[in-house]
């Protein structure tokens, strides 16, 4: 971090990114929740939601990470313990991962990996497998059953997301995010350079398949059958509770926050400003709020659409999935290549 | 979105016995769902065993019996007047609907009729509960296939009416405002302005589901098709209400019987019905018939007559030796009572015929073959009370 | 006021004083010429209800008939009538008082009958809105009657009901289980001499007036006074 004055050691340098780390996980994943779910939501529902935890019920989060740390530690006895304790750490670590590689500002980035994207996609995989541990290791039919359903939709689903990206990698010319948002904030479009090229216009496809497909990816309304088609439980996450449902609870909302914040680096233009040149270390300081605001209005239309959707039956989805979205993903791939080469 | 083709699909899915769907050689060891007697977004506590195979649904055997309060037996021990109070709660979101056929057979056994002002009110009534009943049951719907935020503008909009409800009656879900040869007061001051400003406001309810629920894809996707009962069927199970007509048999008791002591025959109202006869065809009819009891409501309010709103009956109510049968058009479907009467204070037998439990009792046949979130949507579709089906 | 019809050994059929309903008499009409003498009795009031009694052994019968010619397809209900008069009245008995005098004589309703428990079940043409409710008598010393399950496919719940309520076999009835109550329940509540237990336990005091405000009877002179 040699942007600052001072020289810290290599060890105080690790310690300020492990904290930094945390922030940057647990800001996006708290503002969501509270904002979105709390209150969002209860307006679109006409209603307040929670007001009493603080004014207007800001202290609502601290009081429910308090009620879920004091409570019970039950696993069940026919559950295979290690797995069982091992699944909610390996979907909260496959979120912690793909922050890595989110660029919050020119120089303000954990990891700046030559092939970023590429790694951000294949670690947020790793949930599948995180939730695959929970529900087998729950020894419960209704977990298992809904841990294969989630697994198959994940799966069905990363492919659109991979093709989405592809399109945009193909007009950045490169897999380093860094190098995305450089492409959109220096870039133009057929000559117009105004703005640079945020890809939300020039690859407006890839970034409505992005948008549906990240939707499935976190499990969400139109796509929550695994969590809703027990109609009684909630599938994997059945056997869990006190502190481990609190772990994937967390990472469901940050791997929101997560997909929100890539959606806005590879679309949107991440910490960069349109038309806007200002120095690096003022854009180390000013770049990750303009990149929270820009992943908080994604991730609004993630909720908008979970609260007012009805779901999909597990095979409708699936039908989208392969007849629709890859199709349509494809074909944008071929486009973007033409395009490229032509102009 | 239905062309005919797919019409025709949709006969020859469900005239084929319904084993045919599932496919009865690979039987393997299926898995046993209990679907309640808690589940979410409740109607009450039915318990459904489900034998799964997988994904589908082998056999559904709905167990009932957790509300029975014994209705029958209860309504032996008591007064004519007594049990006014008690059947209102059989099907308690439409309270004042369940009160009229029994009032109305009580009265056809002694022979006296309600003043006209007080039938039209009482059909005034009818109709506002049919409103509070199924505003819910639109809402509730998108709740069964996953939309949220539906139910909650039905509660809200659903308060209206229950104000209304309860300014004139004192009570909101049980109004016990039926009495043998009339009513028990009369309207409010003001209330028939605020009934039709309620009215206005149920339309735009009306519209908003339109547009959030019926005119999406994926509730489409989630409902066309799903469920369908024939017309043949349906009959021979005693299927009633909007259940029945929207498998496309225009019947309706509000136009149809004449010789009722209500005032339907003085409004100017259309049958909805329905060719399909799926779960999207059922929500449909409901919502349109929801439009239509505004219309009502708001014609007979022009035209309420004056006078007396109770006839003269004696203090002490006897009714006379006889059986008599009335039946209405409940929000759930046909409701009726037929009463065995000796003369005395209270009745002999009477047999209360409720429409969930013939609604219900279609399950079996229904859902055999069916994925289980479909099993969700059909029985969300079916609508029932379980004080309605447990009497 | 003509009599409708002179039907084998039926008893004579009553007409009330009211206009003539032509549709329910041609209904009555066709069912006597199909059914003979197996009609045991009749009741028709003018545009309200036809009721017809039918033999115990034409009970299917007369469901095929109103399914098929009379365009009856819609299965109403069914269910049955205990018509023996209940010992305990409606359990207002004072019981310090000896228990009162009570008509014990089985008279039937409409139609007629000679035994205690009747089965009765409504069906209706939903064209022209037209009901007809048949009634068929039970053995007292066999409670049996044949099941309308092949008849009308939704007979089978109400059918369980009553088996359940009143302890009336089916014969034929695929599942006849019970319905509401658990199990292992013992008797069939909805017959007479199956007690209301709740007014046995505690009369019905007659009619109460409205309670009186706390503090204001002679008794507690702690909390409010009576307004």
């Amino acid at each position: 971090m040699h942007t600052l004055a001072v020289e810290i050691p290599y060890w105080g340098q690790s310690l300020l990114r492990v904290l930094g780390v945390f922030a940057a996980v647990l800001l996006p994943a708290g503002t969501i929740v509270y904002l979105y779910l709390f209150k969002a939501v209860s307006f679109m529902q006409s209603r307040l939601g929670p007001m009493e935890a603080g004014p207007y019920g800001s202290v609502q989060l601290v009081a429910e990470v308090g009620k879920f740390l004091q409570k019970e530690d039950i696993i069940p006895a026919n559950a295979d313990r290690r797995i069982f304790t091992l699944a909610p750490y390996v979907v909260v670590m496959s979120t912690f991962l793909v922050y890595l590689v989110v660029p919050f500002g020119p120089d303000a980035i954990f990891a700046d990996y030559d092939t970023g994207i590429f790694f951000a996609m294949a670690v947020s995989s790793l949930s599948t497998l995180g939730i695959l541990m929970a529900g087998w290791a729950s020894a419960n039919k209704y977990s298992l059953i809904g841990a294969l359903r989630a697994a198959g939709q994940m799966i069905a689903y990363e492919l659109p997301l991979v093709l989405a990206v592809t399109g945009v990698v193909i007009q950045a010319g490169t897999l380093n995010l860094q190098g995305i948002v450089a492409a959109q904030h220096e870039g133009d479009m057929f000559g117009v350079g105004v703005i640079g090229n945020p890809f939300v216009l020039t690859q407006i496809v890839g970034f409505l398949i992005f948008l549906v497909a990240a939707q499935a990816e976190l499990a969400q309304t139109p796509f929550d059958m695994p969590i809703a088609e027990s109609e009684l439980v909630t599938g994997y996450l059945t056997e869990y509770s006190g502190m481990r449902f609190l772990l994937f609870f967390i990472a469901e909302f940050a791997s929101a926050g997560a997909l929100a914040a890539l959606a806005a680096t590879l679309f949107l233009g991440g910490w960069s400003i349109p038309g806007v040149d200002l120095d690096n270390n003022l854009m180390n300081v000013v770049g990750p709020l303009v990149l929270f605001a820009k992943a908080m209005i994604i991730a609004f239309l993630f909720f908008w659409a979970r609260f007012t959707l009805p779901r999909f039956r597990e095979d409708q989805l699936q039908q989208l999935a392969w007849k629709g979205l890859i199709p349509i993903a494809l074909l944008n791939i071929m486009v973007t290549a033409v395009l490229k080469v032509a102009f | 979105m239905s062309a005919v083709s797919e019409r025709d699909q949709l006969r020859y899915i469900a005239a084929q016995a319904a084993d045919a769907r599932v496919n009865l050689e690979l039987e393997t060891e299926g898995m046993t769902l209990s679907i309640g007697p808690q589940h979410p977004a409740t109607h009450g506590t039915l318990r459904i065993v489900a034998r799964l195979d997988g994904e589908q649904v082998i056999a559904a055997e709905p167990i009932m019996g957790y509300m029975h309060r014994g209705y029958e037996k209860l309504v032996e021990a008591r007064t004519y007047p007594q049990i006014n109070t008690l059947i209102n709660r059989i099907d308690w979101l439409s309270s004042f609907a369940n009160e009229v056929p029994f009032i109305l057979a009580a009265e056809k056994l002694m022979e006296i009729e309600a003043p006209p002002r007080a039938q039209w009110i009482r059909t005034i009534f009818h109709e506002l509960s049919r409103i509070a009943n199924i505003t819910l049951f639109l809402g509730d719907m998108g709740v069964q296939v996953g939309a949220l935020t539906a139910v909650f503008y039905a509660f809200r909009d659903r308060e209206f009416v229950l104000n209304l409800i309860e300014s004139a009656t004192g009570g909101r879900f049980h109004p016990n405002f039926d009495r043998i040869g009339g009513l028990k007061e009369d309207l409010p001051k003001g209330w028939i302005d605020e009934t039709r400003a309620v009215m206005k406001r149920i339309r735009s309810f009306c519209d908003e589901m339109d547009d959030l629920l019926v005119g999406n894809e994926i509730f489409q996707a989630r409902t066309r098709g799903i469920g369908v009962i024939p017309k043949e069927v349906g009959l021979s199970y005693g299927l009633s209400g909007a259940n029945l007509r929207a498998s496309g048999v225009d019947w309706d008791l509000r136009r149809d019987d004449k010789d009722i002591a209500m005032a339907w025959k003085h409004a100017d109202f259309k049958v909805w019905t329905h060719p399909d006869g799926d779960s999207f065809a059922r929500y449909w009819v409901r919502l349109q018939e929801v439009r239509e009891s505004t219309r009502i409501i708001e014609q007979l309010l022009d035209g309420l007559p004056s006078g007396p709103i109770m006839a003269k009956v004696p203090r002490i109510i006897k009714v006379p030796e006889g059986e008599a049968y009335v039946q209405t058009e409940n929000p759930l479907g046909v409701m009726g009572y037929y009463v065995v009467s000796k003369g005395d204070l209270g009745p002999f037998r009477v047999k209360i015929r409720s429409a969930s439990f013939n609604n219900i009792s279609i399950t079996p046949w229904l859902l055999r073959g069916v994925y289980v979130p479909d099993a969700i949507a059909i029985l969300g579709s079916l609508y029932f009370i379980l004080g309605d089906i447990d009497r | 006021m003509s009599p409708l019809s002179s039907a084998g050994d039926a008893a004579a059929p009553e007409v009330e004083e009211a206009p003539r309903d032509e549709a329910r008499e041609e209904m009555l009409e066709h069912l006597q010429r199909e059914l003979g003498d197996a009609i045991v009795g009749t009741h028709l009031r003018p545009h309200d209800q036809l009721t017809v009694r039918v033999r115990n052994d034409a009970w299917v019968a007369a469901g095929e008939l109103a399914r098929d010619h009379l365009g009856c397809h819609f299965f109403d209900f069914l269910s049955a009538i205990d018509w023996k008069p209940s010992p305990w009245g409606r359990g207002e008995d004072d019981p310090t008082e000896p228990p009162p005098e009570r008509p014990t004589e089985i008279v039937q309703g409409y139609a007629g009958g000679e035994t205690r428990f009747q089965v009765f079940a409504r069906v209706l043409n939903t064209r022209t809105n037209l009901g007809l409710v048949l009634k068929a008598d039970v053995p007292d010393d066999r409670l049996e009657i044949a099941s309308w399950v092949p008849v009308y496919a939704g007979a089978d719940w109400h059918e369980r009901e009553t088996w359940e309520m009143y302890g009336i076999t089916f014969v034929g009835h695929p599942n006849l289980v019970h319905i509401y109550l658990p199990g292992d329940f013992e008797g069939h509540p909805l017959r007479k001499d199956f007690p209301l237990l709740a007014r046995m336990v505690k009369p019905w005091p007659g009619i109460a007036d409205v309670e009186p405000m706390p503090g204001s009877d002679a008794g507690s002179d702690d909390g409010e006074t009576a307004s």
